[in-house]
């Protein structure tokens, strides 16, 4: 889960990271108020997940309380790479002496943690790591050891940090370690740091990603979740409980196994491009079951996505036979019947595995005018495509 | 002969009391598993019944080490939840077990990196192989199950099958089911996973039972990338690949945790592109690479 720059800095806060205080608002008026409050210039800034706010007119600096109402209002409603922005952090402006980079992230490759840091903040640090990767050290950190503060002052010396700013830096970097592990992030960025003309040490910009599988253990991070930027389709399924991810295509994509459903949309898609680029509306892993609860609750939000035209259920019975998930599919349709729902699109049904002759015979035998069998994967995939490309009328 | 498990492997199995556990503890003795304990903090000295299955009944005991020293356990299976997963994996390593296998999904990932970390520098460092979290298992076909592969897919056979996938293990063991297998392992789909794909391909290398590999990768993180440079290198016998994931968009999770594209890394193009780079087939489809791989069989 990726945060807002103002939920990044709170818990920058939280762990005594030192940011500049700020407050988050969602209307000129309040921008006015937040200004007048923290008194003198203030800097407004775009909340969205986006990089490059700056360069899109997203964050502007205003002499008081009334400019800030202007620049809010300016930047309130904007678009930023997709992104609408529909909240202002007003936070007290600072003075510059100098900008630096500084990151805690999980280092995939090496199965560990890492640290970045380089004196060339304030600028995009995939573009340093391009041009100047002497510029960006990366040092890796024992999971286990953690970071001291003689490890984060080694950390900034191969950052090339000066050698005053170091030694308050280090504490920064301490504290921040102490966040990236409490939380269970990925991900804790800051850039730029900055170092005051009073020597202060500041986190003037952050970035958290937090690991989604580490919920159970931090129920205070539900406050994240950013509903508004969420698809209304993907809400509703996260509602069920549904693994769904909203494309934009109109083969809508039902399938058991996260690997087997991601092959599926790749497979609809190479089978669409012969029926004027048809594409996959969706990723839906309803799980090695397949029962027909889960079944019919996936059929139930593919079939609300109005760009859906056909639909394409591809499991593989391993664990679960496919009798089982053969009649799960038609309890499905009937438990969405008895939902008041009415099933008009095609559904396309590819069935393999374990008991596969006896869960094709039920499908045959019960004959629903919707439901279409193909024997194999990349057939069924040519099959919906079709269906979607003719308006199910093939 | 196989990798990593065999006839002979004495499988115990953690949260084997749990409705996960005694669930696949049941289907792994169906398919021959020599299972010789579970292992339950707290409820040592219990027994579970599997007559059902026309075995025995099982022992519980409290700790790894305590199964262990009674059974001669070699490998472990771990069904426990997330919030234990942790606890049960660095007890494993602590007994210097050889194989764990965690199945559990949803481990956080500070946790799977702490375990990683202690079975590399702990005290019993480099003793315990460490397959998974969020993995199917292991399976070699006709002698051992580790894990929840269902058994009767596939038979013995010449093909040594590495995925990160579940279901698209179970679809190519079926579309290859009469060639059969020697092993095949589920690696998991979780960002940070103990043994990789290099470490299977290695492994089936000097497996002198297994001809010829099928490996199966997804979007995310650059395993596929590093195993075409190993394969580059270090595997002299056939490879096959299959990568899911082309149409996934940027920044969303597909699924799998470690599923993700960030920014320009992670994308099936360039794991299809650096295998293909060091002349491993990759096929378009399931179906296709289950072609492939036919084909070369064949024609040993």
């Amino acid at each position: 889960m990726d945060l807002f720059e103002y939920q990044a800095k709170e818990l920058f806060a939280a762990h005594g990271v030192p940011v500049l205080p700020g407050v988050v608002v969602t209307t000129p008026e309040q921008a006015r108020d937040a200004a007048a409050e923290l008194g003198g210039a203030v800097v407004v800034k775009a909340q969205v997940k986006a990089g490059g706010r700056g360069k899109a007119g997203g964050v502007k600096l205003a002499q008081n309380a009334d400019e800030a109402y202007q620049k809010a209002q300016a930047i309130l409603g904007m678009d930023i790479k997709g992104h609408t922005v529909h909240r202002v952090l007003v936070t007290q402006a600072s003075d510059i002496e100098s900008e630096y980079y500084f990151s805690f992230l999980l280092d995939r490759t090496n199965r560990t943690f890492l640290a970045m840091a380089s004196a060339e903040g304030g600028v995009e640090i995939e573009q340093v790591a391009v041009e100047n990767p002497d510029a960006l050290a990366k040092v890796p950190v024992n999971p286990i050891d953690g970071v001291d503060l003689e490890l984060a002052k080694d950390i900034l010396t191969q950052g090339k940090f000066p050698l005053e700013v170091i030694e308050p830096a280090a504490h920064a970097v301490v504290k921040l370690w102490a966040a990236f592990l409490a939380e269970d992030a990925t991900l804790m960025e800051i850039n730029p740091l900055v170092k005051t003309p009073a020597g202060d040490i500041v986190a003037l910009d952050g970035k958290v990603t937090l690991d989604a599988n580490a919920a159970f253990r931090h129920p205070d991070h539900e406050r994240f979740a950013d509903s508004d930027a969420v698809d209304p389709l993907e809400r509703a399924a996260k509602e069920k409980n549904l693994n769904y991810v909203k494309l934009d295509g109109e083969v809508g994509i039902i399938g058991n196994g996260a690997g087997l459903v991601m092959s599926t949309l790749d497979v609809v898609a190479y089978a669409g491009e012969s029926f004027g680029g048809v594409k996959p509306a969706n990723f839906l892993d309803i799980g090695g079951g397949a029962n027909a609860t889960v079944m019919a609750n996936g059929l139930e939000v593919i079939l609300s996505d109005a760009s859906v035209r056909s639909v394409f259920v591809n499991v593989f019975g391993g664990i679960t036979a496919c009798d089982q998930v053969a009649h799960g599919i038609l309890q499905a349709l009937q438990l969405m019947e008895q939902r008041g729902e009415t099933v008009t699109k095609p559904l396309v049904v590819r069935l393999d595995g374990n008991n596969v002759e006896v869960g094709r015979k039920i499908l045959d035998a019960a004959r629903h005018p919707l439901v279409e069998q193909v024997a194999t994967m990349d057939g069924a995939a040519q099959r919906a495509a079709e269906l979607a490309a003719t308006g199910g009328r093939a | 002969m196989s990798i990593f498990l065999n006839e002979k492997s004495r499988v115990i199995v953690s949260g084997m009391t749990g409705s996960e556990g005694s669930k696949h503890t049941r289907r792994m003795l169906g398919a021959g598993t020599q299972i010789v304990g579970g292992v339950t903090p707290g409820k040592g000295g219990q027994s579970v019944d599997f007559s059902d299955v026309g075995a025995s009944a099982i022992p519980v005991f409290d700790s790894v080490a305590q199964a262990m020293a009674e059974t001669g356990a070699d490998v472990t299976v771990v069904f426990v939840p997330p919030k234990f997963a942790k606890a049960a994996v660095l007890e494993a390593i602590d007994a210097g077990i050889g194989l764990c296998v965690v199945i559990t999904e949803g481990i956080p990932v500070h946790d799977t990196i702490a375990f990683w970390t202690h079975a590399q520098q702990g005290l019993r460092a480099g003793q315990t192989r460490i397959i998974g979290p969020n993995c199917p298992g292991l399976i070699t076909p006709g002698a051992s199950n580790a894990g929840i592969i269902p058994p009767d897919i596939a038979s013995s056979g010449p093909i040594g099958l590495v995925s990160k996938s579940g279901t698209l293990t179970y679809q190519m063991m079926y579309e290859l089911g009469d060639l059969g297998f020697s092993s095949c392992v589920g690696i998991g789909g979780d960002p940070v996973i103990g043994t990789t794909h290099i470490d299977c391909l290695a492994a089936f290398e000097a497996d002198p039972d297994t001809a010829a590999m099928v490996m199966i990768g997804e979007i995310g993180g650059d395993a596929e990338e590093r195993a075409a440079a190993y394969i580059a290198e270090h595997v002299a016998k056939p490879v096959v690949a299959y990568v899911a994931g082309f149409t996934a968009p940027e920044g969303k999770t597909m699924g799998h945790a470690g599923a993700i594209i960030s920014g320009s890394a992670g994308t099936a193009q360039a794991k299809k592109e650096a295998l293909e780079a060091v002349g491993v087939k990759v096929g378009k489809t399931p179906s296709e690479t289950a072609r492939l791989m036919r084909e070369i069989v064949e024609s040993l």
